[in-house]
């Protein structure tokens, strides 16, 4: 937020990159899609998202340029109790016999 | 009781701060400078989306133990989902994450035309995407795929599994989660564009400025969240087994 308040282009050039990134992972997905990849498509998928949605948090919602540590620490947080209830939750689902 | 705790401990700096006032309108007296008024707001925003993410966070959960379990009904009911459509909804929202990013920027810099231009394309965007997802709704409503006295499918196979085909009470958690997710991000997308019409109106009365733009920051970061609860959405509900 702060880092690039100055009129310079230079955040223009990069939202750009990272919209044409954006669009490009969703061919990506869809493409992948039709491919068997065996145990690998929902991998994939996922990492595909995974890596879309890191880029929107870090450059449309300047979390890579935030000012405040205590922003970092809030999308941390987040994720570490969502991968927990998640994680945990299939854990045990799936290891059932 | 509220005026006396909001008054400056300091005889002297109430004085000074008084004074910034009159040349800082948009800086409200309990901030030391703009950048610290600005992460205050955008923390609480990042504290409201954290809740969000829980939020959503037990559909997903139980999205997975769902498709853990049944996972070639779910393989059969998401074929029957217009593929097309949600990833031309996929790149609508992209784009217009696009024009909420160059919105901020415009605020930023004072360009009032790419600001208010950016902001209307937002909501344009957010319209057509209510508008595929609507014709998607009317998709499954026609195939008898809203979960209800009404719901059938049958006879419809499973990708992979010659001769074998869904259990229609199976697919039909499919479709309630569909729904239910679905739903839920399009109330959100709703919500965003009460939130961007609000920003709209600000802006064309010309509300915002190079030094007071937080509320186009903090609306963004919002549709920035319902971009990514989307971006998830998009494989896991339409690209379960697509291949053929």
């Amino acid at each position: 937020m702060s880092g690039h308040s100055s009129a310079s282009s230079s955040p223009l050039k990069m939202y750009f990159a990272v919209f044409f990134a954006l669009l490009l992972g969703t061919g990506l997905t869809v493409f992948a899609a039709t491919l068997d990849l065996g145990p690998f498509n929902a991998p994939v998928a996922l990492g595909i998202a995974t890596v879309k949605a890191t880029l929107v948090a870090l450059f449309f919602m300047h979390v890579w340029h935030a000012s405040e540590k205590l922003t970092k620490l809030v999308v941390i947080a987040a994720l570490f109790f969502l991968l927990l209830l998640l994680g945990l939750t299939m854990t045990d689902y799936a290891t059932r016999p | 009781m509220l005026p006396t705790r909001r008054r400056s401990p300091l005889p002297d700096s109430t004085v000074v701060l008084h004074h910034e006032e009159q040349h800082r309108p948009e800086l409200l007296h309990h901030f030391a400078d703009e950048q610290q008024q600005r992460d205050a707001s955008s923390l609480g925003m990042w504290v409201f989306l954290a809740t969000e993410v829980m939020f959503f966070g037990g559909l997903f959960c139980a999205y997975l133990i769902y498709r853990h379990w049944y996972f070639g009904d779910f393989a059969a009911a998401s074929k029957s989902i217009n593929m097309a459509l949600g990833a031309t909804n996929t790149a609508v929202l992209i784009c217009s994450s696009l024009t909420v990013v160059l919105a901020v920027w415009a605020a930023q810099t004072a360009r009032r035309t790419l600001l208010i231009g950016s902001l209307a394309m937002t909501m344009l965007l957010g319209l057509t995407f209510l508008g595929i997802k609507g014709i998607e709704y009317r998709d499954k409503f026609v195939e008898h795929h809203i979960p209800g006295a009404s719901f059938s499918f049958e006879n419809e196979p499973i990708p992979g599994h010659t001769g074998q085909y869904a259990n229609p009470s199976h697919a039909q958690i499919f479709f309630s989660l569909y729904f239910v997710m679905t739903g839920l991000h399009a109330l959100h997308m709703i919500i965003g564009l009460g939130i961007f019409l609000w920003l709209f109106l600000a802006a064309w009365r010309g509300r915002f400025t190079p030094e007071y733009n937080t509320p186009i920051e903090i609306g963004g970061l919002y549709w920035h969240f319902v971009d990514i609860v989307w971006i998830y959405l998009f494989p896991l509900l339409y690209l379960i087994d697509r291949h053929p």
